[in-house]
């Protein structure tokens, strides 16, 4: 067949491994840690000592019910653990004690993507590798720091419901937020409490049934995240394109050469021998331990919150996710929208006020937090209802934006200072301008006049120049259809 | 001196509580005599008595205990019969032994054992195998044999040992000792090297029923670092009983039937207890427990897999043996536990991965953990009817050295009758019934969960009316 | 029942570097024991759920409370390798 043709569509799921932020690990009383020196925070459990035994910390179960029920998953009346047995120096048990087949969470959905499952389990040790690269390839040497060793993970696993590798990276923020308004985990990507593996297959759009997937890991960021899938996805499309399959492999990307590398498997043939962890007792999901759970949960969550926006406040859909998803947006669109209304507003819209984040993200950078910056929201909710009242033009008080970035302060008082007040009558001069504009294009006016109103631009634009852009383009427009009609 | 060996550990204790005698002394006593074992039942003995503070005030008066290798002791060699832990001294101590300690058992030594509990003769120890203080050319049983052989032959007053699947009655029988595997749960696993997780059980081994009753008492409770272990329910008493008046006792025909192989001199030692039980006042009827004799075959099966697991920890990381670490880090593990692993542990490492592996999982280890549950069952409905099931303990007498050491399937067998009562969890004890050529046989009592009190009363009862005397293996 | 094959692939699962010798012994013991245990298959277990504990517990949680660590030398103490501050392994990635 022509392969040229086919059009591909991509059928991603992810699987996220969050840390949990309890105090002490899983399964023993070590206390967590991220940057300690090696090897000080263990004790016979976590270090897998002969007859030491493994307990259940009962805030990792709390923090698993309270994400099982933000995703709208069914809490497992009875859940088990498992040993998944795999020998590597990470793991001192060699087994990793999971759950199986009968996880906390079943089901649920976080946006438009529906969840799979989410499940507890222990963290693996830190493997350091010696030599220059301090990578695992080329090292003859490696060393075990076990301070990781055992933190509390949630595994949550989406179903096959993701399309794009934007979709991806988006639905991954979506997720990070809503864990971080959980207070369960740091889900700091750079440090290591949110990882995020990827399955990936294409198939022929229109049909239904699923391509060989592989497993992509490493991706530590979000932007890697949509590089790596992205670059995935290109890959099958070639292997298919040249008539050749797809393996099921597990793949490692290079975020720096952007290149998927095939990982040797920890264990032969993937025989995990699963059977149910003899050293502990099952985990009922009591009506307390609902209750206590749901109580912890936050008033609205980021899924939610989008959907309020939307419909409550009249924004844009693609603004509502993003101020939902990235919370420090949303919060600071709130504080300012609430800051519009004590000041009256001069019945300033939601949406209009929601217009003035993107610039200002524009100016402090795209992944910045507005609320470190210099522009309060009280003030850029003034800005955006001096616009509204024609006080000052679009352009000027974007000019009036750049400054508030630089040396913070309040609008009026810049508009002020730097002579950027709107002109909008005729008696501030703006009437003599549109005088001379015409005078000096007689031709666009003589096709206004004849009714030819694309020819009003120049007019309009020598306008705005001659002003440094402080007339409004509705008034200048309104003058000089007065004088030409 | 041979005056302070012949008390049974709770006369010892009231001695030293009347202050006739030093604990110091007693401890240095048996310190002496397990110094020069001879039996190889010893891998590690104390040095000197510890600080004797206040140890006369304590309920075990500074009785001295000796504890199998596999418990971990801080900072004395701990190594479950095993190459792979030669030399290993743990950072911790087992809940078991703490306890012990606490309540004025200080230990006296490390006993030897098949490695990792594996096995019934005591054979598989990478320290050589125990004697058989009876007949020295004889087993003492396993895998708790060097705790079972100390105690008959006088080096410790009393020892405490594990039992999964036999591993404490199987050698007090073959040893002529009394030997209890508390219900599941009752006593702590920390600190235990394990075998097999949902079946090991610390229990005490003793010259009499009495003293075992005292030393479970300090051994069971509670551990908030052991999540299946369970409150015991009350206290367990002291035995009394002088008769079995009104008791019913079961004997299961499907285990004491041909299948069990059972010697006649065995047999005959366990159908003259039950006429002394009749006498005492009991009514023994025969029971059935129709599961009970595949109980061997799921054992086989569920043993191994845990133990799969549990032993994978040993690759030459963190303690232990390592060989070829030069090599590639796969060369490295499977060299690593090429070398330390005894015959034994291999093959059992092998059917457990094998019981569990990838298609193989519902055949063999699901299956196994449904007959198990059909064993718990049969239990149930037996003790509906009866208050205790009554076998011997281990079919044979202590067999030769080496006797069964190239046949594994032989050697299983020998806990035909001990394993129904581990998989079902409940609590079954081992007292000597008398000799057959010479040789000590069992008589074993299994009662429902937590009824060790009954239990040893009931066994306090027939001891006395069969007065065996162990005084022929302290010599 | 279990050949050659079957007893290398399970040793490597299991990590064992078995001889030429005990493969051989392996598989003839093996087969004689599972020949025995395969008894239990013929038993009708339809319905009956498997036991895994025989305690019928559940929720043994621990509070979320720290307790102390090992010092660093008693466990580095017992390693066959110390490296590092950490316990010193042939890299999986060496070639
Ligand atoms: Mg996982
Ligand atoms: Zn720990």
């Amino acid at each position: 067949m022509s392969t040229g043709t086919v059009q591909y569509e991509p059928v991603i799921g992810l699987e996220i491994h969050v840390q949990l932020s309890t105090r002490t690990k899983m399964f023993c009383g070590c206390e967590l840690s991220f940057s300690d020196p090696p090897n000080i925070h263990t004790c016979p459990t976590c270090l897998g000592l002969p007859g030491a035994l493994p307990v259940v910390n009962e805030q990792a179960i709390h923090f698993g019910i309270m994400i099982g029920l933000a995703l709208g998953c069914d809490i497992a009346e009875r859940s088990l653990f498992h040993r998944k047995n795999y020998f590597y120096p990470d793991s001192p048990k060699a087994y990793q004690i999971s759950q199986y087949d009968v996880p906390l969470c079943l089901g649920g959905h976080l946006g438009d993507v529906r969840i799979h499952r989410v499940h507890l389990e222990e963290d693996a040790a830190k493997l350091n590798h010696l030599g220059a690269s301090g990578r695992i390839h080329g090292s003859d040497r490696s060393w075990v720091d076990f301070n990781r060793c055992g933190t509390p993970l949630v595994e949550i696993v989406s179903e096959p419901d993701i399309r794009s590798a934007e979709q991806a990276r988006e639905w991954l923020i979506l997720l990070r937020t809503t864990l971080r308004q959980l207070g369960v985990s740091d889900v700091d990507m750079s440090q290591g409490s949110l990882r995020c593996d990827a399955n990936v297959s294409i198939r022929p759009a229109g049909t239904t049934e699923l391509g060989t997937k592989t497993e992509l890991k490493n991706m530590n960021s979000f932007a890697f995240v949509a590089k790596g899938i992205e670059a995935e996805i290109e890959r099958q499309k070639r292997l298919l394109a040249a008539g050749e399959a797809v393996v099921q492999e597990t793949l490692h990307f290079d975020p720096i050469t952007g290149s998927l590398t095939p990982l040797r498997s920890k264990e032969e043939a993937h025989d995990y021998r699963y059977f149910p962890e003899p050293d502990l007792v099952p985990v009922l999901a009591t009506e307390g331990m609902l209750a206590a759970a749901r109580a912890d949960l936050p008033a609205e969550l980021p899924a939610e919150r989008a959907a309020r926006f939307e419909r409550e406040l009249g924004l844009h859909a693609d603004t509502a996710r993003l101020f939902a998803f990235r919370a420090e947006l949303g919060d600071y669109f709130e504080r300012a929208l609430a800051a519009a209304g004590a000041n009256g507003g001069a019945g300033l819209e939601p949406a209009e006020l929601s217009n003035w984040i993107a610039p200002l993200t524009e100016r402090i950078g795209s992944d910045a937090d507005p609320a470190r910056s210099k522009v309060t929201p009280e003030g850029l909710a003034a800005l955006a209802t001096m616009v509204k009242a024609r006080e000052v033009s679009r352009d000027a008080a974007r000019e009036v934006l750049t400054l508030m970035v630089s040396e913070g302060g309040d609008p009026r008082a810049i508009v002020e200072r730097e002579g950027l007040g709107a002109i909008s009558a005729e008696d501030d001069g703006l009437g003599e301008i549109v005088d001379r504009a015409i005078a000096a294009d007689p031709d666009a006016a003589e096709k206004v006049r004849a009714g030819n109103m694309k020819a009003i631009g120049p007019l309009v634009g020598y306008v705005m120049r001659e002003t440094k852009g402080r007339a409004d383009g509705g008034e200048i427009t309104r003058l000089i259809r007065e004088r030409l009609g | 001196m041979s005056e302070l060996i012949d008390l049974t550990a709770a006369q010892a204790a009231e001695r030293i509580r009347a202050g006739e005698i030093a604990a110091a002394e007693l401890f240095d006593a048996y310190r002496e005599r397990a110094a020069r074992d001879e039996l190889n039942a010893f891998t590690w003995v104390a040095d000197a008595a510890p600080e004797a503070n206040g140890q006369s005030g304590t309920p075990l008066g500074g009785v001295p205990v000796a504890v199998k290798d596999l418990f971990c002791t801080e900072g004395v060699p701990s190594q479950s019969g095993s190459k792979i832990l030669k030399g290993y001294r743990p950072p911790y101590t087992a809940t078991v032994v703490a306890k012990l300690a606490e309540a004025g058992a200080p230990l006296l030594g490390k006993t030897n054992q098949d490695e990792f509990a594996m096995g019934s003769s005591n054979e598989n120890s990478a320290f050589g195998p125990v004697l058989n203080p009876w007949d020295r050319r004889r087993v003492p049983g396993g895998s708790s044999g060097g705790s079972a052989a100390a105690v008959a032959a006088g080096l410790a007053p009393w020892a405490i040992g594990t039992d999964t699947g036999g591993s404490i009655r199987q050698p007090a029988a073959l040893c002529g000792i009394v030997g209890l595997k508390p219900t599941y749960g009752a006593c702590s696993r920390y600190g235990m090297i394990a075998f097999a997780s949902s079946l090991d059980q610390a229990g005490p081994f003793t010259r009499d029923v009495h003293d075992a009753a005292l030393l479970v008492r300090h051994m069971v409770g509670r551990d908030p670092r052991d999540s299946t272990s369970l409150e015991y329910p009350g206290e367990i008493e002291l035995p009394r009983a002088e008769d079995l008046k009104g008791l019913r006792l079961g004997v299961p025909e499907d285990l004491t039937g041909s299948e069990g192989g059972i010697e006649p001199g065995v047999r005959e030692s366990f159908e003259a207890t039950i006429k002394l039980a009749e006498g005492l006042g009991a009514s023994i009827e025969p029971c059935r427990l129709p599961h009970a004799p595949q109980a061997l075959s799921a054992y086989y099966l569920i043993a191994p897999a845990e133990a799969s697991a549990n032993l994978a920890r040993f690759d030459g990381v963190r303690y232990g043996l390592r060989v070829a670490g030069d090599s590639d880090l796969v060369t490295m593990y499977s060299r690593t536990r090429q070398a330390g692993f005894g015959a034994e542990v291999k093959r059992r490492i092998m059917l457990g991965t094998y019981a569990l592996s990838s298609g193989y999982y519902d055949a063999y280890y699901g299956t196994a953990q449904k007959v198990r549950t059909k064993i718990a069952e049969d239990f149930r409905a037996a003790f509906e009817q009866f208050d205790f099931i009554v076998t011997p303990t281990s079919p044979c007498t202590a067999f030769e050295l080496g006797a069964k050491m190239d046949n594994p399937l032989a050697m299983y067998l020998n806990d035909f009758l001990a394993v129904p009562m581990s998989l079902a969890g409940i609590p079954a004890i081992s007292i000597p019934s008398g000799l057959s050529q010479g040789l000590p046989v069992g008589f074993q009592l299994a009662g429902p969960a937590f009824s060790e009190s009954r239990l040893l009363d009931a066994a306090h009862a027939l001891e006395g009316a069969i007065g065996f005397d162990g005084r022929q293996a302290r010599r | 029942m279990l050949d050659r094959d079957q007893v290398l692939h399970v040793a490597r699962l299991a990590r064992l570097e078995l001889t030429d010798d005990e493969v051989d012994r392996m598989a003839t013991e093996l087969s004689k024991v599972l020949d025995h245990i395969e008894a239990i298959r013929e038993l009708d277990l339809d319905g009956v759920s498997p036991t895994s504990h025989v305690i019928d517990i559940v929720n043994v949680l621990r509070a979320d409370q720290p307790t102390p660590s090992l010092p660093r030398e008693t466990i580095l103490a017992a390693a066959p390798e110390p490296l590092n501050d950490g316990f010193g392994v042939p890299s999986p990635g060496a070639a």
